[in-house]
Formats: C-alpha cells, sequence, structure tokens
C-alpha cells in the first residue's frame, strides 16, 4: 500500500492541527503572564505561577470542583453498568422485542441538542416532584440522573463496537466446560472487553464533568457546578484564573491519555504474544 | 438483563419529552411551577382537558422565533460544510499514513475531544478579542494599523462551532475511510484517470456513510447550540437553543420554551432517525 501522502492533504492535515492545537497553547502560555489583561504578555514579570496560587485560594472555584467530581464519579460508574448492559444486549441479542426501541433510545442522546435534554429533564423532575413528592427539589442527584441518561449512550456504543469485533467461540468454550452464564460473563467477556468498559468510564466521567446546559438546567440552589461557575466568570470576560484551570484539564487529560493508550498497546501485544 | 437501561431510558429519556409536549400546550401561570394544569376536575365527575394552541401561535406570529429557527438551520449547515472542507483532507490524511503515524495523529484529534468544550470556547476568545493575540501578532507586524473587530461577530461564532465539532466530523469519516480498499484508486490510476479523477468517482462515493455520519453529528447538535453563540456570537446573532434558553431562565414561559423544544424536535428527529439508519448501514458493513 502506498503511504506516500499528497502535498496537498499533508498541507491540510498540518493546517488542521494547527487550527486545533493554536488556542490550546496559547492558553498553557497565558497562564504564566503576570498581567491581569491576560493576552497582553508582561515580560519584566513573566513567568509567574501566581495564577496558580490564585486558583488554589478561589473557594468558589475549589467547591465548584469538588461537587463535579463527585457527580462526575457516580455518573460515570453508573453509566458504565447501564452503558455496559445495553451495549452486551445490542450486540448479542439480535431479536427481542423492544431491540429497535432500545437501538433508538441510546443512539438520540448523541446527537440530541443538550438545551432540549436539559429542559425535558427538569420538566420531569418538576413533575414527579409535584405527583410522587421525589425528587424534593433539584440538587446532585437530579443533575447525575441527567448525566447518566446521556452518558451511558456513549458507552453503549464503546461496547456495543468493541463486542462487534468479539470472538465468542472463547465463551463457547467455557460453556462446553461447565461454566455457567454468569460465570462465563465475569471471567471471560469482562476481562476481555475491559479496556472498552475503562474508556468508557473515563469518557462518562469527562461528558459529566464538561457540561454545562444541563448541569443549569437540572440543577439546585448550592450545587454550582465547575463549569457552571467558569460559564458565569467568561461571559464577564477572560480571566487568568481560567487560563489556569484550563492548563491543569489540559495537563491532566493528556497525561491519563497517554497513560491509557500505552497500557492498551502493552496489552494487545502481551495478548498477541499469549495466542502465539 | 437488558430491562435496566431499558426502563431507565425510557423513564428518563422519552417520559420527560411527553411532559415537555403536554407542558407546550399549557397556560402560563405565576405560580411555582409557572403553568397550569391541563386535567382538571370540573364539578363532581367530569374532567376537562383543556388544550391551549396560544404557545404554538404565538411562535408562528412573532418573526423572532422563525427567524432564529431559520438562522439556526443556516449556521449549521455552513458549519457542517466547513467541517467538511477541512476535516475530510484531515480524515483522509489519517487514514492513508502509516499505522504507526496513523495513531499519533488519531490521538492528537482525540484530544481536544476530551478538554472541556467551554474552555476552549474561552481560548478563543483570548485569541480573537480587541487586544487579543491575533490583534497584537498583526499590530505588530504591521500589517493592520487598528484592532479588528473579530469577538462577538458571526465570524467568531463559526471559527468556534468548527473548531469544537471538528473531531466529531473526523472520526467516523476516518473509521469509514480506514475499511477503504485502496488498491481500487491504484487500479483507477493505471487505467489512466487522473488523482482528482479518481478520488471523485472512487474515495468520495465509497465514504459515503462516513461523510453523512459526521455531517449529521455537527448538522443536528449545532441547530440547537447555546453556549458557543453566547459567548463568541455576540448579543445579536440569534440562535433557537438561545430563545429557549432565554425564555425558560430570563422570562420563566416555561410553555413557550417548551414549544420552542417541540418544534426544534420536529425539526430534528428525521435527521435523526437518517443518522440512525447510516450508523446501522455501517456497522453491517454495506455501503
Amino acid at each position: 500500500m502506498n503511504h506516500r501522502l499528497s502535498y496537498f492533504v499533508l498541507v491540510c492535515l498540518s493546517l488542521g492541527l494547527a487550527f486545533l492545537y493554536i488556542p490550546i497553547l496559547s492558553m498553557v502560555v497565558f497562564s504564566f503572564n503576570a498581567s491581569r489583561l491576560v493576552t497582553v504578555w508582561d515580560g519584566a514579570h513573566s513567568p509567574t505561577l501566581k495564577w496558580y496560587f490564585a486558583l488554589f485560594n478561589n473557594e468558589e472555584i475549589l467547591d465548584a470542583a469538588w461537587i463535579s467530581v463527585k457527580v462526575a464519579v457516580v455518573n460515570a460508574t453508573g453509566s458504565v453498568i447501564l452503558g455496559t448492559l445495553a451495549g452486551f444486549g445490542l450486540a448479542r441479542f439480535r431479536h427481542f422485542r423492544g431491540r429497535f426501541t432500545l437501538s433508538a433510545m441510546t443512539t438520540a442522546p448523541l446527537v440530541m441538542p443538550e438545551v432540549i435534554t436539559g429542559l425535558s429533564l427538569l420538566l420531569l423532575f418538576v413533575a414527579l416532584e409535584q405527583l410522587i413528592g421525589w425528587p424534593a427539589g433539584r440538587g446532585m442527584t437530579t443533575m447525575t440522573i441527567a448525566h447518566m441518561t446521556f452518558s451511558m449512550a456513549y458507552v453503549t456504543v464503546i461496547v456495543n463496537s468493541r463486542l462487534a469485533t468479539f470472538d465468542t467461540a472463547l465463551e463457547e468454550a467455557a460453556m462446553d466446560l461447565g461454566a455457567r452464564p454468569l460465570k462465563v460473563f465475569f471471567v471471560i467477556t469482562l476481562p476481555i472487553i475491559f479496556p472498552a468498559i475503562l474508556s468508557g468510564w473515563l469518557l462518562a466521567f469527562t461528558l459529566s464533568w464538561d457540561d454545562l446546559v444541563i448541569s443549569s438546567f437540572t440543577s439546585g440552589p448550592g450545587s454550582s457546578t465547575l463549569p457552571m461557575v467558569v460559564f458565569s466568570k467568561v461571559r464577564l470576560g477572560v480571566s487568568p484564573e481560567i487560563n489556569v484551570l484550563a492548563t491543569l484539564t489540559i495537563a491532566v487529560v493528556t497525561g491519563m491519555i497517554v497513560a491509557v493508550s500505552l497500557w492498551m498497546a502493552r496489552r494487545t501485544r502481551l495478548e498477541g504474544l499469549a495466542l502465539r | 438483563m437488558v430491562a435496566l437501561p431499558y426502563v431507565w431510558l425510557m423513564l428518563f429519556f422519552v417520559v420527560p419529552f411527553v411532559i415537555v409536549l403536554k407542558i407546550s400546550f399549557s397556560d402560563v401561570d405565576l405560580a411555582i411551577p409557572p403553568y397550569k394544569p391541563l386535567l382538571d376536575w370540573v364539578g363532581k365527575n367530569s374532567l376537562a382537558i383543556k388544550l391551549n394552541f396560544n404557545n404554538y401561535a404565538f411562535l408562528f406570529t412573532d418573526s423572532l422565533y422563525l427567524r432564529a429557527f431559520a438562522n439556526s438551520v443556516k449556521v449549521a449547515l455552513i458549519s457542517t460544510l466547513l467541517c467538511l472542507i477541512i476535516g475530510y483532507p484531515m480524515a483522509y490524511g489519517i487514514a492513508r499514513s502509516r499505522p504507526a503515524t496513523r495513531s499519533v495523529l488519531l490521538l492528537l484529534v482525540i484530544l481536544p475531544f476530551w478538554t472541556s468544550l467551554l474552555l476552549r470556547v474561552y481560548a478563543w476568545i483570548g485569541l480573537l478579542k480587541a487586544n487579543g493575540v491575533i490583534n497584537n501578532v498583526l499590530l505588530s507586524l504591521g500589517l493592520i494599523h487598528e484592532p479588528l473587530t473579530m469577538l462577538y461577530t458571526p465570524f467568531a461564532m463559526y471559527i468556534g462551532i468548527v473548531y469544537s465539532y471538528l473531531p466529531f466530523l473526523i472520526l467516523p469519516l476516518y473509521a469509514n475511510l480506514e475499511k477503504m480498499d485502496w488498491q481500487l484508486l491504484e487500479a483507477a490510476e493505471d487505467l489512466g484517470s487522473r488523482p482528482w479523477q479518481a478520488f471523485y468517482k472512487i474515495t468520495l462515493p465509497l465514504s459515503r456513510n462516513g461523510i453523512l455520519a459526521g455531517s449529521m453529528l455537527v448538522f443536528i447538535p449545532v441547530v440547537g447550540e447555546f453556549v458557543i453563540p453566547v459567548l463568541l456570537g455576540g448579543p445579536n446573532v440569534l440562535m433557537i437553543g438561545r430563545v429557549l434558553w432565554d425564555e425558560f431562565f430570563s422570562n420563566r414561559a416555561w410553555p413557550v420554551a417548551s414549544a420552542v423544544a417541540i418544534l426544534l424536535l420536529i425539526l430534528l428527529v428525521p435527521f435523526m432517525m437518517w443518522y440512525q439508519s447510516v450508523q446501522a448501514r455501517e456497522s453491517a458493513g454495506t455501503r
């Protein structure tokens, strides 16, 4: 196969990647800028870590970040359970009543505009509260339920596509050797699709951690998440602390993605060796 | 086993739409929650159902709403087209590079997608504003003499949308192109067709499903986009997602917001069904 790319494609690829990365790099650079004007480089006093200290002393941002972490962890765990069940069902059972509905219900949240999802969930919570008295007011619980509803759709897609290339002979062998279906699932299937489940967990965490619109609709007083606080700050203009927050986010995400992909590459290599 | 996710999605994804539909037919009320019930016990044994079509009539009489709908569709179409023009060559380049380079390039495209959308949109404020990075660079190079007005214009909004949604277009397109049999292109070239001809006649038609899936992942959410128009487009950009938000949060007009949501849904559901059928065809491996 011919791997030589034409100059046209190479130029497009480089420009496209530059377009994706210049804004990110500019935030990292200006997070070390001393000037409060953010985008005007103050050469005399920079680089400095003063906005890093300012961020770590900002109670409002820290409180919001803590709420976001709690919601994101519960959401990711719940979404992985629901999404794995749905993905497994869709991949393994070709014919069951409601299959079409389930597959539609797990595809629609991927493209549904967030204002619609947010509004509809809020109206559901209000109606439920009138009807059965639960949930009493809105807060972290309602927000987590809302996040799980769209995050699980992403997990379903990931798990479903992993199972599409799954060699079912392994499961059949285990069953021939006398393992019960539940045991087969936990001993054979789950370890093999574990990377997909891990990706799903991380993605669900990120989706929840980043969400602004659906959180704004479904949160209550005292449960402002990090994106909600950032949004209200950004609406008033740029702020040096947000650059710091962005830099830290990018550092964590990059580290995590690189670690996970190295781990997965190693795992595939080991599996390759084991099969030989 | 599938019962749990099934019931969950029914309760938290399908039922809410029924409630939105119901409230879109209610009267506005100065109460908590700010709407009147549809069903009312009148006298002893009679139940009155009162459907109020005023919210919908209102949306069609005040030109603001129809203009917002039209503008949102226009913005979404232009954004999708821009994403295709920028994203197609990128997806193509990634799919045709060496396997080792390929996974690095793919990682580079996915990485921004994992960092917060809000923060990446925020980055563009710093680049585009009057004393922002782009103006500072152009001024110091002497290319312009006074700062350009870029922030809070439709231009800034398009940049923000294309920037945020580009990975959504590249990934499905790449997944499609990766499965392409490139020998077909070599055969075409051996038979004397020019590279552009071969691309137009072979690669483009064969990647149809990838193009459709990627475009839909951009078009549908952008029609209802809220964050980017507000932060980059400024107060004059009229988008339906923003109208819905303002009706709900600023005017507390829940029934009107619900009617907007229902109309938006009616507009988008055909595209969602199209997307699902494209996905089904793609995973079945037929083209």
